[in-house]
């Protein structure tokens, strides 16, 4: 891979982490267990779309295609996004959780690309942060109200950690073009991230009076283009109009 | 003062344009009368947002499904103000909701029919949201204080909503015979239902003169629908595309379009239950509450437990 591909694929890593997360959470809109948290998590998903369309803007630079032909006319083995953020909205404690765990990581992805020695990166980055702060926040209450609210919600919320808990791990793998791109200044060094990460999950957690879950084993695959079943669902439904009626304007 | 006294000085009160805010004196059916209207009204903005949710997911580019997503959020809001307004008559968002859930409140019945294709996101914003302009422009003066300020608020950010759909539509019109074919599609089936949204004909309207009077509603039903129909034919004409009525036509003479007869039997069986999705719509509306009633239990709990730590600290 030339340094151009490398960069292609990192800046589409970014830019799909940040739609296919925004496509899970516009499911929920109209749906949210309140009025106040409906409008919030659509937030969170117009935020995470403008994001996405600015990554997908600046990868189209580095190949021609546009936004829209990047998000809608790739296969799910063409999408380099973690797995986590693929995973389903079982119920608002699952929600919750995924949120909290992808924005701690976002927050300090976004933060390690405002320096950036690629000034299309760090600008991005830079908006970006300031949005994602918002949302940590928003997870980060949440972790907190229904980790220590009832025994119900505590009993979810320790479900939903469970559950997910085998997804983070693969945020700090590198790929090969990545660990270039990071000596080069370009990427963030993802992998160096991981302990902060957990030590601010792990106050969360504790705050929240949930547990940490045992063992270390990790889900791995996303950024490789190796996903879950639920993305050729998730890409099925999103792509349906620009699969249906090919090289149209909308 | 007697009954017969405060009434009057009501009455005078809203002759004179003055607004009645929550504190003042107002008789119980205007209290029960704007409370039935402004739940209503909260409850349409919320079912609202389903038909056009369901085009989300599936929406064509990144950029409509920004402007969707933000549309549909704006009608949440718009829910949240009218929730709120209606609570400073005396009645709690709980109460609100549960009406609505058990049937014994109504929302508009528009929003029971379905969403099939992508234009019908189009003809939702462009008639949907451009009818329920015309009512809330009127209603900017309504009488009562929070609710007249929640319409200002409200109405500026509907045109943006009216404009969206519009611009959907303009797009589709010009597109490939498919999507053409979409938007007419689209029209056909959203045509009536959007001028259905003004009501019965002044002449069957329950609660029309009443309101009327106190100035709760300040145009009746069939003027409304009359400038909603002459300032919507111009543009449907922009967009090369036709509405369903073989009867309109620009009337010289009244200076206004004529239409023709809507179809009342449809009318009020969707208003009775028996619309294509009224049943799926309360369904999702329910779904929702009831899966969400353990994260508001949490929320409140927590919420107690950190405002006796702050007494105990
Ligand atoms: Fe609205
Ligand atoms: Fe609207």
């Amino acid at each position: 891979m030339n340094n151009k591909a490398m960069l292609f694929d990192y800046v589409l890593h970014l830019a799909d982490n940040q739609v296919i997360m925004a496509q899970r959470l516009s499911e929920l809109c109209g749906h949210g267990p309140a009025l106040e948290q409906d409008i919030a998590i659509t937030n969170i998903s117009l935020d995470l779309i403008g994001q996405a369309r600015l990554l997908f803007q600046y990868a189209g630079k580095l190949d021609g295609r546009d936004e829209d032909q990047l998000a809608f006319l790739r296969d799910v083995h063409e999408f380099r996004n973690v797995l986590l953020v693929e995973q389903p909205n079982h119920d608002f404690a699952h929600v919750i959780v995924r949120q909290y765990l992808f924005d701690e990581f976002n927050f300090l992805n976004y933060q390690a690309l405002c320096q950036s020695k690629d000034e299309d990166l760090a600008a991005i980055a830079t908006k970006a942060l300031m949005e994602v702060k918002y949302h940590r926040r928003f997870s980060r209450n949440w972790m907190l109200r229904l980790g220590d609210g009832t025994a119900i919600s505590r009993q979810k919320m320790q479900d939903a950690l469970n559950d997910l808990w085998s997804y983070p791990g693969e945020f700090f793998e590198m790929t090969g073009g990545e660990e270039i791109l990071a000596k080069a200044g370009i990427a963030a060094d993802v992998a160096s991230m991981k302990p902060t990460w957990l030590a601010n999950v792990t106050q969360t957690v504790k705050e929240a009076s949930l547990v940490i879950p045992e063992g270390d084993w990790h889900q791995t695959g996303g950024k490789k283009g190796i996903h879950s079943e639920h993305l050729g669902h998730i890409l099925a439904e999103m792509q349906f109009l620009q699969r249906a009626y090919p090289g149209q304007t909308w | 003062m007697d009954d017969k006294e405060l009434q009057n000085r009501f009455q005078a009160q809203v002759d004179a344009e003055i607004k009645i805010e929550p504190k003042d004196w107002m008789p119980d059916a205007y209290r029960k009368t704007l409370i039935r209207q402004m739940s209503q009204h909260a409850h349409s903005e919320i079912v609202g947002m389903l038909p056009e949710g369901n085009w989300v997911t599936r929406a064509p580019t990144l950029k409509r499904k920004a402007i969707l997503l933000a549309k549909i959020q704006d009608e949440g809001g718009h829910g949240l103000y009218l929730y709120s307004a209606a609570e400073t008559l005396g009645i709690s968002r709980e109460e609100m909701i549960e009406a609505l859930h058990s049937g014994k409140a109504k929302y508009s019945s528009v929003f029971n029919y379905p969403t099939l294709n992508w234009a019908d996101i189009g003809a939702i914003g462009w008639l949907v949201d451009g009818a329920a302009i015309m009512n809330q422009v009127a209603l900017m003066r309504t009488s009562y204080g929070p609710y007249s300020r929640g319409m200002v608020r409200i109405c500026k950010e509907e045109s943006f909503h009216q404009r969206q759909g519009f611009d959907i539509l303009y797009t589709l019109s010009r597109g490939s015979a498919e999507q053409k074919a979409m938007a007419q599609d689209a029209l056909n089936r959203w045509w009536w239902p959007s001028i259905m949204m003004f009501g019965p004909h002044d002449s069957e309207s329950t609660h029309s003169s009443q309101s009327m009077k106190w100035k709760i509603k300040r145009k009746s039903n069939d003027e409304l629908r009359q400038d909603f129909i002459d300032a919507t034919v111009p543009q449907a004409e922009v967009l090369g595309l036709s509405l369903p009525d073989p009867e309109l036509k620009w009337n010289e003479e009244r200076q206004h379009y004529d239409f023709g007869e809507i179809n009342w039997e449809e009318f009020w069986s969707v208003v009775k239950g028996n619309g294509p999705c009224n049943r799926e719509r309360l369904a999702a509306r329910r779904k929702a509450y009831d899966e969400g009633a353990w994260v508001r239990e949490a929320a409140s709990a927590y919420a107690k437990k950190k405002k006796e730590q702050t007494i105990a600290g």
